[in-house]
This record gives C-alpha cells, sequence and structure tokens, in this order.
C-alpha cells in the first residue's frame, strides 16, 4: 500500500446471511461486492447511494466493526482484519441519525471519557472539547446532561467525539441525516475547516445527499447495491452527462405516460418520474436542444399538460440515473420494496 | 475509565436518597424472604446450623449476580441503550478491561449489599459471626480470588452476550440462576441427586462459598459433608485450580466470540427490545 494512501481496498464484498423461520432456507443479502477503491491522504471522499447501497457496511468494514467475507481493506497503512488493533487508534466514526451517548453524563464529562480512550492529555482534552463545541455552537451546553439535549444536538455531540481524537482518517456516516438545514450546514462548514487545517487528514463521508457530496467531496463514489459504479472528481463525473440537454418538465397527470415509452424515444437518453400532487415531475435527458420539440409534441398525444420547463445543468443525480436507469428515491422505493418481500 | 463510568451508570440513575433506600431495601427484602421460608419451614429453628449456612452463602452470593452479570451487562447496556458499543470497539482500548472496568461498580453496589445483609443478620436475625474468631486472612485471600473469579466468568458471558443478538439479557440471569442451584449457596449439594452433583463440584462458586463461610464461622460450615474431609487450603487450592482453568476459558471464549461477533456483523446489532 502506498504511503499516501488513507484507504485501500481489492475486491472487498460482504455477504450477510439472512434469518428467517425455521423452515425458511437462509437466504443471502449481497451488502458489497468487488468493491476497490483508493483514497488518498488529506482527501474528502465521498460515498454516493441510496439507503440500503452499502455505505454503511463499507464503513463498518473500513472501522474495524465487520469482518469482509472476501477481498481485503486496509486503512491508514494497516488491514482492517488482521491489524485491527493498529487501525483503531488512527480512526474514528460518527453516525448520523442516531442520540447515542451516555444519558447520565453531560456534554463534556461524554467528551472527555472519549478523549481519555484515545490518550488524550486531560487538559488538552478539556480545551479541544471547549473549542469544538464553540464552533458548533454548543459551548454554553457543555454542563448539560446528553439525555437533556434535542436529538439534534445529540448529533452535533457525537460529531464533536468524532472530531475531537483528532484521527488520520475520519469516518461519518450521513452526518447530516435528521438535522435541520442550518445545522446541516454548520457541520458542512466544520468539516471543511477541519480538513484545511491539517493536509494530511482524511475523511470518508457517506451521504444520499446529492448536494452534501457535491458541495464537499474531492471525488465520489458512486454505489448501489453493493457495487461501486463511478469514481472520480464531482465535475468530472457530471462532465459525462454534458453531451446531453437536461429538461425538468413539470406537468399534468401523466395519463398513461411511463417512463419506458419517454426511453423508447430515440432522443431521450434519461428519464426520470416522480409523482406530484398536481401531476408529474419529470427529468429528462435529451441529445439535443431540439429534440425538446418531439417530446412536447409526444405529451401534446397524450393530453399532457406542460405546467413549467426549464433547462438546467447536469447533477450527481443524473449520474445517478444515467447509471443506475432511475432516480435515487425510486431506487430507494424499489429496494425498500424488495426487502418487505424477503 | 470504565469503572467510573460503571459507578455512574449504576448510581445516578435516580437522587442520591433514593438510591440509599434502595441499597439498602434491596438486599434486606431478599435476605428477609428467605428468613421467612426458613422460619416456617423449620418451624422457628434459627439455632440450627443450616441457618447461617443458607443466610451467609445467600449473602455472598449477591456477588455473583453483581460482578459476573455486571460485567456481561455491560454490552447490552452499551448496544441497546445507549448505542456506545461501536465507538467502544473502534477506540483504540482493550475491550475485555473496559467490560471488566464496567464491572467493577457492581461490585461496589454488591459489596454494599453484602455488607447490609450481613449487618441485618447480625443485628437482628440472630446470625452468630464471632469477630474474634474470624479467619480474616482467609476471608479476604478467599473474596479477592473469588471476585477476580467472577468477573472472568462475567467476561465469558459478555462473549457469549456479544454473539447473541437477540435474548440476551437473560444469558446472565439464566447463569447466575443455575450457578444458585448448583453451587451450595443456600443448600448443601449433598442435597442434590448424585449425578448432578458432579456439575457443583466442577464450579469454582462451590468452593468460594465454603471457604468464606468457614472463615467466618468456622465449624458451622465444616457440619455438612458435602466438604467436611477437605482442609481450608485444600480446597483453596481447588478454587484457585478451577479459577484459572475458567480464567482461561473465558479469556478464549470472550476471543473467539468477538471474532464471530464481527463476522456476523453483531457488534452495533439493535433490536429495540
Amino acid at each position: 500500500m502506498s504511503a499516501t494512501l488513507a484507504i485501500e481496498t481489492r475486491n472487498l464484498g460482504r455477504i450477510y446471511k439472512l434469518r428467517g423461520s425455521r423452515k425458511e432456507t437462509r437466504k443471502e443479502l449481497i451488502a458489497l461486492q468487488d468493491v476497490n477503491l483508493t483514497v488518498e491522504r488529506g482527501e474528502l471522499f465521498g460515498l454516493l447511494g441510496p439507503n440500503g447501497a452499502g455505505k454503511t457496511t463499507l464503513i463498518k468494514v473500513l472501522t474495524t466493526l465487520l469482518s469482509p467475507t472476501s477481498g481485503w481493506a486496509r486503512v491508514a497503512g494497516a488491514d482492517v482484519t488482521t491489524e485491527p488493533h493498529l487501525v483503531r487508534p488512527k480512526i474514528n466514526m460518527v453516525s448520523g441519525g442516531e442520540s447515542s451517548g451516555y444519558g447520565l453524563l453531560t456534554v463534556r464529562e461524554n467528551l472527555w471519557m472519549f478523549s481519555q480512550f484515545y490518550g488524550v492529555p486531560s487538559k488538552e482534552a478539556n480545551e479541544r472539547i471547549e473549542a469544538l463545541l464553540e464552533m458548533v455552537g454548543m459551548k454554553d451546553r457543555m454542563h448539560t446532561k446528553s439525555s437533556d439535549l434535542s436529538t439534534g444536538l445529540r448529533q452535533k455531540m457525537n460529531i464533536v467525539r468524532g472530531f475531537l481524537t483528532d484521527p488520520e482518517v475520519l469516518f461519518l456516516d450521513e452526518p447530516t441525516l435528521g438535522l435541520d438545514v442550518g445545522a446541516s450546514r454548520d457541520v458542512r462548514k466544520f468539516i471543511i475547516e477541519w480538513l484545511k487545517a491539517d493536509k494530511t487528514r482524511t475523511l470518508l463521508l457517506t451521504t444520499h445527499y446529492m448536494v452534501e457530496a457535491d458541495e464537499l467531496c474531492d471525488r465520489v463514489a458512486i454505489i448501489n447495491k453493493g457495487r461501486v459504479l463511478a469514481c472520480d472528481t464531482p465535475s468530472a463525473l457530471k462532465q459525462r452527462l454534458q453531451k446531453d440537454a437536461l429538461f425538468e418538465i413539470q406537468t399534468s397527470p401523466l395519463n398513461g405516460l411511463n417512463q419506458q415509452i419517454l426511453l423508447d424515444q430515440p432522443e431521450v437518453t434519461k428519464a426520470a418520474i416522480s409523482e406530484t400532487e398536481t401531476g408529474a415531475k419529470l427529468s429528462l435527458g435529451l441529445v439535443e436542444e431540439s429534440a425538446l420539440a418531439r417530446v412536447i409534441n409526444l405529451f401534446t398525444q397524450k393530453d399532457v399538460k406542460v405546467m413549467s420547463l426549464s433547462k438546467r445543468e447536469s447533477t450527481l443525480e443524473d449520474v445517478f440515473v444515467d447509471l443506475v436507469g432511475r432516480s435515487m428515491a425510486e431506487e430507494e422505493s424499489s429496494e425498500t420494496a424488495q426487502r418487505n418481500a424477503r | 475509565m470504565a469503572a467510573w463510568l460503571g459507578w455512574l451508570i449504576e448510581s445516578n440513575w435516580t437522587d442520591p436518597f433514593l438510591f440509599a433506600v434502595y441499597s439498602i431495601v434491596k438486599p434486606i427484602s431478599g435476605a428477609a424472604i428467605l428468613v421467612i421460608m426458613y422460619g416456617i419451614i423449620t418451624q422457628g429453628n434459627y439455632d440450627s446450623a443450616l441457618f447461617p449456612y443458607i443466610y451467609l452463602g445467600n449473602a455472598f452470593y449477591i456477588y455473583v449476580g453483581a460482578v459476573m452479570t455486571g460485567v456481561s451487562w455491560a454490552v447490552v447496556d452499551d448496544r441497546e441503550h445507549y448505542k456506545t458499543l461501536k465507538y467502544m470497539y473502534i477506540a483504540p482500548i482493550h475491550i475485555p478491561l473496559y467490560l471488566l472496568g464496567r464491572g467493577v461498580a457492581r461490585f461496589i453496589t454488591g459489596s454494599i449489599a453484602v455488607f447490609i445483609t450481613i449487618a441485618a443478620g447480625i443485628l437482628f436475625l440472630n446470625v452468630k459471626i464471632n469477630f474474634a474468631e474470624v479467619d480474616w486472612l482467609l476471608f479476604i485471600v478467599t473474596l479477592i480470588v473469588g471476585v477476580v473469579m467472577l468477573a472472568l466468568l462475567g467476561l465469558l458471558l459478555a462473549g457469549i452476550t456479544l454473539t447473541v443478538a437477540r435474548h440476551e439479557g437473560f444469558i446472565g440471569e439464566a447463569t447466575a440462576g443455575a450457578l444458585y442451584i448448583f453451587s451450595g449457596a443456600v443448600f448443601p449439594l449433598d442435597v442434590l441427586p448424585e449425578w448432578l452433583r458432579p456439575i457443583g463440584y466442577f464450579m469454582p462458586t462451590t468452593y468460594w462459598l465454603e471457604l468464606l463461610r468457614r472463615s467466618l464461622v468456622g465449624n458451622v460450615a465444616q457440619a455438612f459433608p458435602t466438604l467436611a474431609n477437605f482442609s481450608n487450603v485444600e480446597i483453596l487450592g481447588v478454587m484457585l485450580g478451577l479459577s484459572v482453568f475458567f480464567g482461561v476459558v473465558s479469556v478464549y471464549v470472550f476471543r473467539w466470540c468477538d471474532a464471530r461477533a464481527r463476522e456476523l456483523g453483531l457488534i452495533d446489532r439493535t433490536t429495540n427490545y
């Protein structure tokens, strides 16, 4: 493994054996399949994918919580399966959307305790706690029992816990999940500042918020059904689609017009449809701008009224649609339906 | 650090007054139930050697539940309740030591309960202990070895608890309950059918309780035939041997379970039970 690499995985796989009832045979769920990734030191690397794509499983493997069933992974130069004791002093992790922590302890006590597990001298730990709580706007809650905090503040406390030990590699699993807009913005700002302060720090972030990945990450890996579909800088990923003209169209109910019919049109390269209260919202990719007239003509034939239409730049959502064939929201609902059927 | 955390969790769940009342009332209530049952069955024969046997066995058995399940319960508590086990796991700490540290708090609260139970027995229930005749050296050595042995058994249970995502809370209770029967805590092993007695002979807790009784009330403990032919030193030797054996087994079982839990993805599994 190169000294400049913070994370490296080779053919990494993870299969869960699912327990059904006694009569049923055991089913297998492929959570990760042949994942090959390299993350340079100093990089802010994003894993983007819908719920159930395998992002959290990958983080669990990389943080030594879960053994892979195939392949290998190295973090900060050590193998996560055979040398977890070498990996752990160099990493930390924060999972968003959960309110972990000891409710009987104050915010300071919770944070101080974890700092001691990492051998941070007590005085230095207290200084860091004060500074970090100040940065996330929680200094006034330092002596509040964590059970008395709101969910959002508890999550912020957990985020501080992750940064407190100044890890070489920090894993943030959906750090802004469940936070309000303002708090999410604060967290994103804090992440950028933390990385700027030391160029050797590495951060791996999972998210299913496209904007978050676009705004923060140096490189993004798009992951779905346990496979990495693409990995590049956000701008390079979007450039793949620049040949297409992208349109957002609000319409009346579609009257039988569906994604397949749209994709069957030679001029349509991508189509994602989401239902709205008044009709539908379509995200279309066309071979060229002039092809729009023919699509509108198709709407007219089906008696679909166009309420609004706008041309836009490509986003990571478009990249996802391009790679998977449907939007992240559609993929999530399909995954949920499949899981319920199991 | 783990002991400090454990103590805060054990002692801070209510206000100090209620905690003090609970710490006194719980062990006395437990002992009172046993004393009343004993009184009814023996028609009030509190002078029998069986009474201090039962009373002291029951009092010291508090340690078994407290220390052993104190260590293993930390897994359930951190995984299910506080959702911090995964963060402990990725920290550069020695997890077995952390779990043992969490058990220290239960050892302290258990010690208070044992002290209160014995004090109540002496003051109000005619349990006769002549402090001038107590073998303090034997008592202290036995107590220390026994608590270490219980903590290591707790580690074994913690390992099993790690690999069980459901019903894990019952493992500690079930084990403590089984040991209650087979360790001669409230009745001599001779009462058990002959084919069940070897289980008791294989348990270090049997020798531990016997030595504690002998150190405190001497002859009364030796009045029962189970281990009457063995000297204190012999029993201490057997207890040490079995403690080392179970200690080594515990460490290996924990390591295996730890690896298994990582294979199965159980370190951070919550069941919302």
